[in-house]
């Protein structure tokens, strides 16, 4: 115990240190498991502190690069909580990370992310296939096979027609807005829109995906696209049984693949796993999964700091958002030395942002939204996340431990984090605004971090003369009804738009195609909230067509230096979370492709 | 002006004129002199009218108050907050002679100034919206009391399905789709006026209600027969011969129906509701408080004191006034 203490307070001190530098020393802090940073560029310095005990089987950080408290013990149940709600359960529809990984438990996509601690969990393994994609064609088709004996919960055997109506529904942005694009944007689609106005007697019409057999399924696509691997693991290929397909409403059942099944499920209040009879460990062989509790209990719209207390209680297990706890829980658990014990400071490929919407005047005028970048006081967006614990000030969009980043920093976050007021005048000046101007910021009601990052910049651009009106609104239709709907968002002017964005998978195109490619905006429901540069969609279809991994890297961190060139992105922090793990979970490890616990390798020691 | 006889001269506790070598001078004294020499006498009542009228004060002077002791309510002081664990560095919340209730946490805003302002968003919704039901209520009841049949049913069932409103609900559904800005009002000004209507126009049948009761007994009083036969005008009957009788119980319930919108008010802010951030408003701190209180309790007690003692001296006041005017009652 003498050792975690002593631990505690090495890592506290090398968070204070950081408190009042900028990004530069930020790497030297990164978990020490941050794959990308040994593949990743050269800027990553000393291969991380030794902040966590090595070998150790307690302490802080214990479950950041390897397994704490290794367990095989089956049974109990994990209760969870979530402050707001799932997109949706249905496979086709989510988006939030945490709820990639936590399908995981009632679904089998083709490919998954190996639940495996440290860089292991980047690497992609089969898990409905059995095997990764074979690209032919010049990667513009790619062909995986179905493990046999794979079966639904209601016993019948999964096929690769089950597996093409699933894509196929999945393209249907009427019915399931909330997910990713991938598939529409890349598949040779030919005009298919949706199974659902199919003329086909099973509902497979779409001629993009083959299935020759039960058991291969092949995709074609428009233009090569060297990873294609990562979209077989997005949740759409979690195989739906078209008889069963409701609609909307096939997220009140979703039939099961995986491990656990739905027990019972109260759309919005809770919902239950239990194991899945027909699920067989030994057609699973590769995910890393384990299957530990009995029964898995999710209570919807718990208020944040009540799950955090709870958590620090020990009457909750887990915080299924995986964001991190909120400033006042860490706040006590950095003061105290036997709950640091138990936490985990994860780094993540997210980035807290705001965009500066180019559609409402005046920040239509480049010169504009620079005076917002200098303006704002960058320390207090950190402080507003929880200060160093929280993250590092970012200079740019994309996450430094995301291959091809490099280090951009053209609003001097580094130099003046507080802000730079005589830059920022003269840029209004340029942009013809010399006394400032009158814009909204939107925020999700729910989050409090979002809220003091709104207060904090309307104070420090006060300071320029730019007045902001706070405007919160809902969560869960943030992104369907007011700030990812280009038309609210223009029409009730909301100039700034705080947010963030985690990768879809620890790899530039993951990160950057859903925010800043500007053929993914539709009418409603986006997460590119206005990012609309030419060049950047140009660099975008070249990167997908450079099949050298180097070449393709560097154009990530090319697309980001235009990104912060057209000012359309207020960097915020690029996120850690300070993750509780209580003390009776066995087998908990930060998954570097989620950069959160893994939720299919847990177990739990109470009954 | 006509006044209920049982109360004029009467006054048991009324003190009696000064003694003048056996000579009494007897005065005619109105109701008003009597209640108010009632409500001298009662000192809790008395702390109450003082408390209130000190609030009113500070809601009306809140810039010049919070420029003499405090800082701008939204000013942030960065060096007040320990930039790792994002609470006040100070004791006790921060509590210093530059920051009287201490500051907020992870931004450090001083918490005297937020409460000053914050009474203004609250004492303006507690009054104005007690202004709108005990005018709704009183012409109402008066109507429904005074005509009686047809008109007094419909009235009154109209009452009982306002009653049976869900109004927090209502209040919660409908702040969430206030625009940015209807018939030239805008903002929070717009959001306040909204709460106020919600707020007022759904408590008004409780008055109402009591107002039609009383009214009921003073139609058949003399003096109104009296007007009547003498050919008196409804409409001046009603203003001129039943409403000054209505004041004592409209005067009453009013100072007990303030504290009750006032926490409602609260409640609404503390589900965020009410006014935008960064307007400070007592439950909408109450709120923010709730995710520190296990590491820094202190931020609740501002916020939360000042609603106490709001209410206890709105109702304390009322208590009294109630008292003075009706003294059966007691």
């Amino acid at each position: 115990m003498r050792r975690t203490g002593t631990t505690a307070i090495v890592a506290v001190t090398a968070v204070a240190a950081l408190v009042l530098t900028a990004c530069g020393s930020s790497k030297k802090t990164a978990s020490p498991t941050t794959s990308a940073s040994a593949s990743s560029s050269s800027s990553s310095a000393a291969p991380a502190t030794s902040a966590a005990p090595v070998g150790g089987a307690t302490g802080f950080n214990a479950g950041v690069g390897k397994v704490f408290n290794v367990s095989t013990q089956k049974g109990g149940t994990v209760t969870m909580a979530n402050g707001g709600d799932w997109d949706s359960l249905d496979p086709a529809d989510m988006y939030y990370g945490y709820e990639w990984d936590f399908v995981r438990l009632y679904g089998r996509s083709l490919l998954v992310f190996k639940s495996a601690p440290g860089s292991a969990g980047t690497k992609l393994v089969p898990d409905l296939a059995t095997g990764l994609g074979v690209a032919t064609d010049n990667a513009k088709t790619w062909t995986y096979h179905i493990r046999p004996g794979v079966k639904f919960e209601d016993g019948t055997v999964i096929t690769s027609k089950d597996v093409k109506y699933a894509v196929e529904r999945s393209l249907d942005k009427d019915v399931f807005p909330d997910g990713p694009t991938y598939f529409n944007d890349q598949l040779d689609l030919q005009g298919y829109t949706t199974p659902y106005k199919d003329t086909d007697p099973a509902k497979l019409g779409l001629k993009a995906i083959d299935t020759p057999d039960d058991t291969t399924i092949v995709f074609h696509l428009k233009a090569p696209f060297a990873d294609f691997d990562y979209f077989a693991q997005l949740p759409a290929t979690i195989p739906v049984p078209a008889a069963k397909d409701t609609g909307s409403k096939y997220k009140s059942h979703v039939v099961s693949s995986g491990p656990y099944m739905f027990g019972t499920n109260d759309l919005g209040k809770e919902f239950t796993l239990v194991r899945n009879p027909s699920y067989d460990a030994s057609t699973d062989p590769d995910t890393g999964r384990t299957a530990l509790p009995d029964k898995y209990v999710v209570d919807l719209n718990v208020n944040a700091a009540d799950i955090d207390n709870r958590l620090l209680a020990g009457d909750l297990d887990l915080d299924v958002v995986g964001n991190g706890l909120g400033a006042a829980a860490q706040g006590k658990v950095l003061a105290d030395p036997k709950l640091q014990a138990n936490a985990d400071s994860a780094s993540i490929a997210r980035t807290w942002f705001s965009v500066i919407n180019p559609d409402v005047a005046p920040l239509d005028n480049i010169d504009c939204r620079k005076a917002v970048e200098y303006a704002v006081d960058k320390v207090g967006y950190q402080r507003s996340y929880g200060g160093a614990t929280g993250g590092d000030i970012a200079t740019s969009l994309l996450p430094p431990l995301i291959p091809g980043s490099k280090k951009i920093d053209l609003y001097e976050a580094a130099a003046m984090p507080s802000g730079d007021m005589a830059k920022a005048k003269a840029e209004l000046k340029t942009c013809g605004q010399p006394s400032g101007f009158s814009t909204n910021i939107s925020y999700r009601a729910e989050r409090p971090k979002e809220k003091a990052v709104a207060e904090e910049m309307q104070q420090s651009l006060a300071q320029v003369g730019i007045k902001l009106t706070i405007k919160p609104f809902p969560q869960g239709d943030y992104f369907k009804l007011y700030a990812g709907k280009p038309d609210f968002a223009k029409s009730n002017g909301l100039g700034l738009m705080v947010y963030g964005w985690a990768a879809d998978w620890p790899d530039g195109y993951g990160f950057l195609d859903q925010i800043v490619d500007s053929r993914t905006i539709r009418a409603a429901g986006n997460t590119n909230l206005g990012i609309k540069i030419p060049a950047v969609d140009a660099m975008l279809d070249k990167a997908l067509t450079t099949t050298d991994q180097a070449a393709r890297e560097k154009i990530w961190g090319d697309i980001d230096e235009a990104v912060m060139q057209n000012a359309s992105v207020l960097p915020g922090i690029w996120a850690k979370g300070l993750l509780y793990r209580p003390p009776n979970l066995t087998n908990m490890f930060i998954n570097d492709g989620f950069g959160m616990f893994d939720y299919t390798t847990l177990g739990t020691t109470k009954k | 002006m006509t006044v209920p006889l049982e109360v004029i001269g009467f006054g048991g506790d009324a003190e009696p004129g000064p003694d003048d070598d056996g000579a009494r001078i007897i005065e005619g004294r109105s109701l008003g002199q009597i209640a108010w020499m009632r409500l001298k006498r009662d000192r809790v009542a008395i702390g109450g009218g003082i408390v209130v009228v000190v609030l009113i004060l500070v809601a009306v002077f809140a810039p010049l108050i919070v420029k003499l002791l405090g800082h701008p309510p939204n000013q942030f002081h960065y060096a007040q907050v320990n930039a790792d664990r994002q609470v006040p560095i100070g004791r006790f919340g921060g509590i210093s002679r530059h920051f009287l209730f201490g500051v907020e946490p992870v931004n450090g805003r001083d918490l005297f100034s937020r409460v000053v302002y914050g009474s203004r968003v609250s004492l303006l919704i507690g009054f104005l919206a007690t202004l709108l039901s005990v005018v709704l209520g009183t012409v109402m009841g008066m109507i429904a009391g005074y005509f009686g049949g047809w008109v007094d049913t419909f009235i009154s069932r109209i009452m009982d399905v306002f009653l049976a409103f869900p109004v927090l609900l209502f209040a919660l559904a409908l702040a969430g789709v206030i625009p940015d800005s209807a018939s030239g009002v805008r903002g929070n000004a717009l959001r306040i006026a909204v709460i106020i209507f919600i707020i007022g126009f759904f408590n008004w049948p409780y008055i109402g209600r009591l107002m039609r009761g009383q009214t009921l007994s003073l139609r058949e009083r003399e003096f109104v027969d009296a007007a009547r036969s003498l050919g008196a005008k409804r409409s001046y009957i009603l203003y001129r011969e039943v409403l000054p009788n209505l004041v004592a119980p409209i005067l009453v319930y009013s100072t007990l129906l303030i504290p009750t919108n006032i926490l409602f008010e609260a409640a609404l802010s503390y589900l965020g509701v009410s006014v935008r951030p960064p307007q400070p408003t007592w439950g909408g701190m109450l709120s923010d408080a709730t995710s520190f209180y296990q590491i820094d309790p202190e931020f609740l007690f501002p916020a939360g004191l000042a609603i106490f003692v709001t209410v206890l001296a709105f109702n304390l006041l009322g208590d009294g006034l109630r008292d003075a005017l009706d003294p059966r009652s007691r």
